[in-house]
């Protein structure tokens, strides 16, 4: 097997303006990783080896600044990103038993994806909705003093959801 | 003229404040004598959805307010009939939350529109920058800050003046004011709160501090996991400038400054102001050696100074009011207020602040009610993964730097988490052991190297795999890591083991000798059985047991199998009876 890290095939041109931009700004690399996050979705290993060219910053210091940072992912994420939050109001409240209840549920431990593609796990560290706690948001909505159940029901929800739309298609 | 304002923090607006907002806006669409508006947050978040009815001065303040709920309020402002609105408004206990406080860092929360400079400008705002630019010298604004005896509200506690003073003195014409936003304690709050409650005190506290020391620049490095927070303060800084509050010859002095916020990607290590400056400068946000100090050397190399929100949230207060009177306010040690998130199993969770010199006991019973779980309290947890745990029986601990560092804990930014007896402390040191050896940056080998030691003793301990000698291989390898870490996260990671063993030591032999939990938390050390006499045999528990391990006769007793088991504790949710037991 060859190396693979240089086949990705990303559209470089979406990432234009952000260089232009910053490329020469002293100080601007995680700006520019979060910018090409949020056009990707994710790192590509192609977009990393092209904002270090352009940015005339070595490679491994790209590598280096965007795996030191828990923002930054370089796999693509499923359609429900679950961010299940573990600060210590949750921790207290019984967080670790939502997680197991989502292992159970779905098969997946932090930082996994589903193989249908639809439920990323990822645990964060505190989301500041403390006194709603045990919380974990998914994609931009916040649920709160959950119960394993709870959570049982809300991916069950989901899942019908998608395969709803997957078949209206 | 009646005006309405409905609470939208972040915890707000996941309780449901803007369905609320919606609604309310909906139903009064027609009503042209009320007027509508968003605040931040007041800091009572177990109340939220909170919706504040100002009229001819008086205030009616409505609590878990469901959008279903917003013809009532209609209703109400149309008749001025109470009786609509009756089953929402505040009572008297949990308006005894706000009352018993004194608030100076968070003046303002939930009582302005954070997205609009004229109102905080009408309840006084930027007065005070006004007045040190126009009346103050950069020195006579340091002593002011010298007398208020304000210390770095973060976790260190670090004397302001002192800090201000240093970079003030540094040689250079280029300097930096930095604000470290970078909130990473979990269960700590407050500093999203002022943001996105009062982003323009912020700003003027940074500006009052950025003449004192001489920056021209100030930054504002905030959590990428607080998107609103930096909207709001995006929006407060674009206003400022509009108005020439940020910018050239701020006041028509010659004090000009510019102001730019710098979002991080996801370190707790950030919070260390030299890992800070590190990040802002685009690499991996790993501590640098000390000295130099950033008053010397931060930012670019060039003298900086950095403080935390809470920290500049006092600023404006002490330069309108004099030194003197925040002064007044603590202990000799301690002076001013304090703000603390508190949660866990508190009954009233929020954001509380108290004058320094107020004992643990009045934040945990007094304002927060005390448990809501019926349980004992058995501890509180300060000062996050730097700080400890201190039990029940020293609830009457004054709150102030040196009488809470004597217990183990430290005050640290302010995350208070309250504890009953379900939470287990062997189970709490390894939480922050694990968030904080994920969280190592790695440059030292004790830090990096030491907290993953910490973590796989304690995981062995809790699966009930601990071994004679384990507790003390955790206070040698504490030690170790204290001695040999640069930075402070480093060298406070260990307090969280150090404090429980201290404490709790009974816990750990539990564990290790008896392999029992006595919390009843620890997974692997919990049996589930069936209570006899409370056990119907309706079924229902075996139906949801996922692996087979409960079997029995309707209407006769069930019981469950150890050995096939998993613990998952579906039987014990879905019994109606409580006659599923864990020990």
């Amino acid at each position: 097997m060859s190396c693979k890290c240089s086949q990705n095939s990303s559209d470089l041109t979406l990432l234009k303006e952000t260089l232009d931009r910053y490329a020469a700004v002293p100080g601007s690399l995680i700006t520019v990783l979060q910018k090409a996050q949020a056009i990707y979705g994710y790192l590509p290993a192609d977009v990393l080896n092209h904002i270090a060219e352009q940015m005339s910053i070595p490679a491994a210091k790209v590598f280096g600044v965007a795996t030191f940072y828990t923002q930054f992912r370089f796999k693509p994420v499923g359609k429900y990103l679950i961010m299940l939050c573990q600060g210590t109001a949750c921790h207290v409240n019984g967080s670790l038993m939502l997680e197991k209840a989502i292992f159970d549920t779905l098969g997946i431990k932090d930082g996994e994806t589903t193989e249908d593609g639809l439920f990323t796990l990822k645990n964060v560290a505190c989301l500041g909705c403390c006194s709603l706690s045990p919380v974990m948001m998914i994609n931009d909505e916040t649920y709160g003093s959950l119960t394993p159940q709870k959570v049982r029901d809300i991916l069950a929800h989901l899942k019908k959801d998608a395969l709803k739309e997957a078949a209206e298609q | 003229m009646i005006s309405i304002k409905v609470g939208q923090g972040s915890c707000g607006i996941s309780a449901g404040a803007a369905k609320v907002y919606t609604a309310l806006e909906q139903q009064l669409k027609s009503n042209h004598d009320v007027q509508l508006s968003v605040t931040g947050c007041i800091g009572m978040c177990y109340l939220e959805p909170i919706v504040d009815i100002y009229s001819d001065g008086e205030l009616i303040r409505l609590v878990r307010v469901k959008d279903t709920d917003a013809k009532a309020v209609a209703d109400y402002i149309s008749t001025g009939d109470n009786s609509f609105i009756e089953n929402l408004i505040v009572s008297d206990e949990d308006k005894h939350f706000l009352d018993s406080q004194t608030r100076i860092a968070l003046r303002g929360c939930g009582i302005i529109n954070p997205n609009e400079i004229d109102d905080y400008i009408a309840n006084g705002g930027y007065t005070a920058l006004k007045k040190a630019l126009i009346e103050m010298s950069p020195e006579g604004v340091i002593e002011e800050i010298k007398v208020a005896g304000l210390a770095g509200r973060g976790g260190a506690g670090f004397p302001t003046w002192f800090k201000w003073n240093a970079a003030r003195s540094s040689q250079g014409e280029e300097k930096y004011l930095i604000c470290n936003a970078d909130e990473g304690d979990p269960g700590a709050f407050m500093d999203r709160a002022v943001i996105e409650s009062n982003p323009h005190n912020l700003i003027e506290g940074m500006l009052i501090g950025a003449y004192a020391i001489g920056a021209k620049e100030a930054i504002v490095y905030v959590r990428a996991e607080y998107p609103l927070a930096i909207i709001r303060l995006e929006r407060a800084i674009e206003q400022a400038k509009e108005k020439g509050i940020v910018g050239e010859n701020i006041f028509g002095s010659d004090f000009s400054c510019s102001f730019r916020i710098k979002a991080g990607a996801g370190a707790f290590v950030c919070g260390e102001e030299t890992a800070l400056i590190e990040s802002l400068e685009g690499s991996r946000g790993m501590p640098r050696l000390k000295p130099p100090f950033p008053a010397q050397s931060g930012y670019w190399h060039k003298p900086s100074n950095i403080n935390n929100v809470e920290t500049f949230a006092n600023v404006s207060w002490i330069i309108e009011n004099g030194g003197e009177e925040f002064a007044k306010l603590g202990t000799d040690d301690s002076k001013g207020t304090k703000v603390f998130a508190i949660t866990g199993k508190i009954k009233r969770g929020g954001l509380v602040e108290i004058p320094m010199g107020k004992k643990l006991s009045d934040v945990i019973f007094d304002i927060g009610g005390g448990m809501k779980t019926g349980r004992d309290y058995k501890c509180v947890q300060l000062g996050g993964p730097s700080g400890g745990c201190i039990p029940a029986d020293m609830q009457d601990t004054v709150i102030d730097y040196k009488k809470l560092s004597a217990t183990g804990a430290i005050m640290g930014s302010g995350g208070m988490v309250v504890m009953d007896g379900s939470t287990c402390m062997v189970g709490m040191a390894r939480f922050f052991l694990d968030f904080t050896a994920k969280e190592s940056c790695g440059k030292c080998t004790h830090c990096r190297i030491g907290t993953k030691r910490l973590l796989e003793i304690l995981n062995r301990i809790c699966k009930g795999e601990g071994k004679e000698g384990d507790i003390e291989l955790l206070e040698e390898t504490c030690n170790e890591i204290k001695a040999g870490a640069l930075c402070g996260l480093g060298q406070t990671a260990p307090n969280p083991v150090l404090t429980t063993i201290k404490y709790y030591r009974d816990e750990y032999e539990a564990h290790i000798k008896e392999k029992r939990c006595p919390a009843g938390e620890c997974i692997d050390l919990v049996k589930y059985s069936i209570n006899p006499e409370k056990c119907i045999g309706c079924s229902l528990c075996s139906k949801k047991c996922p692996v087979g391990a409960i079997c029995g006769e309707i209407k006769k007793t069930f019981t469950i199998d150890s050995e096939k088991c998993i613990r998952c504790g579906q039987c014990m949710d879905a019994c109606r009876f409580g006659a599923v037991e864990k020990r």
